[in-house]
């Protein structure tokens, strides 16, 4: 040991707090404050946790506005010429429905299927994908060959035209639902992870923690898991707004969520005959879509760039700066941007 | 840590050779193939990388075995083969009496608390989303000889004893320097009282200074808990500090072992004093005066391996039947028992390599 690097070590262990202990940040927390700096991501967690709180303050609503969500109101929800009431009429925050039901009240019971739908079957296809992915990553041989060509079949399969002959069979349910959209979205993500473990198995810290002992469960879910969490997390938070129009769109179809109760897509559905005469019984229940499916989508993004530390810097250079770069550097190639952007200063 | 001086790491020299007792490893006749695969669907075998073919050794108690080998002479294969990290195309690894070769997974647990790694790289050899304390904890986990408490206090006691912060138990191993996080993966090992630990190149990624911290642990730490190392290096001064006796390998298969002084000072094979002579020298007057053994060629490879001694293509002094007959790994006259070669024409005390070689050249 060099003199210095003596010295050194002993005015850090001076300087070190007794007692406690040194915690280091974890991967978590740095992304975390990462995510807290964008402005974007913070605006979409706000969008998700008011969302959610509708959704399920649901019965609330209902009760202060005194509209259960499946009753038509026949005298004061429909017109007299039996056509939906406007928003504001009567009550009605958002207008009614073709047969005079609160339509505010059964978009927020709309949210509860939804939200419900698309984490439900993300959480379902997360452990099912990273499990399975894990699984053909690390074992290799004849278990990954069999899995691979099973993701690879999922991934082929038209999954609307399952979806609809299910539905023919077991008629459309809450259940047949979660089990469609959850059956097609694993695949995706257990090639993700597939792919991530085979590469990661060849590290030396794996190669460690077999000369330890350690069996291949737990060095699959203790060594391996934690290094693609980054990935996983913001596949899963994409794939929350690809359920939610999923449901939609199978309810949009009528083999979604059976009715009275209400769904965005099941809404909407009802919605073509009567967008003529009632703009806003496919402008909310579609905006309500939209704003959701929106904000994970750009959470998702948000996620994606807190995870790579070389976004901080980006941020702390500036956003115009940045933009300027991209242009120039789409013009004049990687020789061009430096000299462009001293010119524009 | 205190001396900042390299010094002689080495306990003394062994007792006789012909005693079991003080044998901990003995690695007889090891074999291992890893097959070459074809492209196209059916991947037929089409060949064999023979990484390690007919190694035998052995490791005492308390000593340290050095092995050295250029890159890809297969002393890592080998390693991983003792380690049972690998399967072993044939031959045995014996421990303590037993044979340990190709155990299944649970036979081999309680054999796994006596053997341990340490890695060349530091920094791959540490997951680096995982704190440093779960990552020493890790040995008390599998073998699920501590928990809770228990287990944060050995962990903090590994660290102390070699040389980092207890209180830094939270850190993650990016946050530590490459010679600390060595450190770590030395604590790690340590943390079952292993017999044997494998040190693999473990100090080729660090600066030469820490190179001596470590050393320097690690000849502390085989004092204090009279550990056995197999120490493998390309780093001839590094295997001369740290070494009882010394193997040479060379495409696989062993051309010298022995004492470290014996195989140092009177090298038999050809080999052997060309690694030797090609070692750098830190005094600047030995290195104007030392002649150096030019080996003409690239090591051949190990899936087409040349007949007879595998080192014949490159040796300055070889001839016919060095390409028609394979040298047995022997004692050659006027050696110790301990001291074997394996060549037909062993280098003799005096003779000077480099001048053949120059001759040859021109």
């Amino acid at each position: 040991m060099t003199v210095s690097e003596m010295q050194f070590q002993a005015r850090a262990s001076e300087s070190a707090p007794t007692g406690g202990g040194i915690e280091g940040r974890s991967q978590w927390q740095l992304t975390w404050r990462r995510l807290l700096h964008d402005k974007v991501a913070v605006a979409s967690m706000v969008v998700i946790v008011v969302m959610v709180l509708l959704a399920i303050t649901a019965p609330l609503f209902a009760s202060i506005t005194h509209h259960p969500a499946d009753m038509p109101f026949t005298n004061t929800g429909t017109t007299s010429t039996g056509a939906p009431v406007g928003p504001g009429t009567h009550g009605f925050w958002l207008g009614t429905d073709y047969i005079g039901r609160d339509l505010f009240i059964r978009i927020l019971y709309g949210a509860r299927i939804s939200l419900f739908v698309g984490i439900v079957t993300t959480a379902i296809a997360t452990v099912a994908g990273v499990s399975i992915g894990l699984i053909a990553g690390y074992f290799g041989g004849w278990v990954d060959a069999v899995l691979a060509r099973f993701i690879d079949t999922i991934l082929a399969f038209p999954y609307i035209v399952l979806a609809l002959a299910l539905a023919a069979i077991f008629g459309g349910s809450l259940t047949i639902v979660i089990g469609v959209i959850s059956f097609f979205s694993w695949a995706g993500i257990s090639r993700i992870v597939r792919g991530q473990t085979l590469s990661l198995k060849e590290k030396e810290y794996i190669e460690a923690a077999r000369s330890l002992g350690a069996g291949p469960w737990r060095i699959m879910f203790i060594d391996v898991l934690p290094n693609l969490m980054g990935p996983v997390l913001v596949l899963a938070t994409l794939y929350i707004p690809t359920a939610v129009i999923f449901e939609a769109t199978l309810s949009f179809l009528g083999i979604g969520i059976p009715e009275p109760t209400p769904s965005w897509g099941s809404i909407l559905a009802e919605a073509q005959n009567y967008y003529t005469v009632a703009w806003w019984y496919v402008v909310f229940p579609s905006a309500a879509l939209l704003i959701t499916t929106l904000a994970f989508n750009l959470l998702g993004d948000g996620i994606r760039d807190a995870l790579d530390p070389r976004t901080e810097r980006i941020f702390a250079a500036g956003k115009g700066r940045r933009r300027r770069r991209r242009v120039a550097g789409a013009v004049l190639g990687p020789a061009g941007p430096a000299s462009v952007a001293e010119l524009g200063e | 840590m205190s001396d900042t001086l390299p010094r002689d790491a080495a306990p003394p020299m062994p007792p006789d050779p012909d005693t079991e007792d003080d044998v901990l490893v003995r690695v007889d006749n090891l074999v291992k193939h890893f097959p070459v695969r074809g492209g196209g669907l059916i991947r037929r075998t089409v060949g064999q990388v023979q990484a390690v073919d007919g190694v035998s050794l052995v490791v005492r108690r308390g000593q340290t075995l050095g092995l050295v080998g250029e890159t890809g002479c297969g002393k890592s294969t080998l390693a991983r083969c003792i380690a049972g990290l690998i399967p072993v195309t044939s031959g045995t690894v014996t421990f303590e009496g037993r044979n340990i070769t190709n155990l299944s997974r649970r036979d081999m647990q309680p054999v796994r608390r006596e053997i341990q790694m340490i890695f060349q790289d530091p920094y791959g050899s540490l997951n680096p989303r995982r704190r440093v304390g779960a990552i020493i904890g890790d040995p008390f986990a599998v073998h699920k000889v501590a928990k809770g408490a228990a287990r944060k206090k050995a962990v903090q006691e590994l660290m102390e004893r070699v040389g980092l912060n207890p209180e830094h138990f939270n850190r993650f191993p990016a946050e530590f320097s490459g010679g600390q996080r060595q450190r770590i993966g030395v604590a790690r090992a340590l943390a079952l009282r292993p017999k044997l630990i494998i040190c693999d190149e473990p100090v080729s990624a660090l600066d030469v200074s820490i190179q001596a911290q470590v050393l320097n642990l690690l000849a502390d730490l085989q004092s204090d808990f009279g550990l056995s190392y197999l120490f493998i290096a390309h780093d001839l001064e590094v295997v001369r500090h740290v070494s009882n006796d010394v193997t040479v390998m060379y495409l696989g298969r062993v051309c010298e072992s022995g004492p470290r002084d014996q195989v140092y000072d009177s090298s038999r094979h050809p080999y052997t004093a060309a690694l030797l002579s090609a070692a750098p020298a830190a005094d600047p007057d030995a290195a104007a005066e030392r002649r150096r053994i030019i080996l003409t060629g690239d090591v051949p490879s190990p899936i087409n391996p040349p007949d007879g001694c595998r080192f014949h293509p490159r040796c300055p002094k070889a001839q016919d039947l060095c390409g028609q007959q394979e040298p047995v790994l022997e004692v050659k006259p006027g050696d110790p028992a301990t001291h074997k070669t394996a060549c037909h024409f062993p280098v003799q005390a005096g003779e000077s390599l480099a001048r053949v070689a120059g001759r040859e050249r021109r």
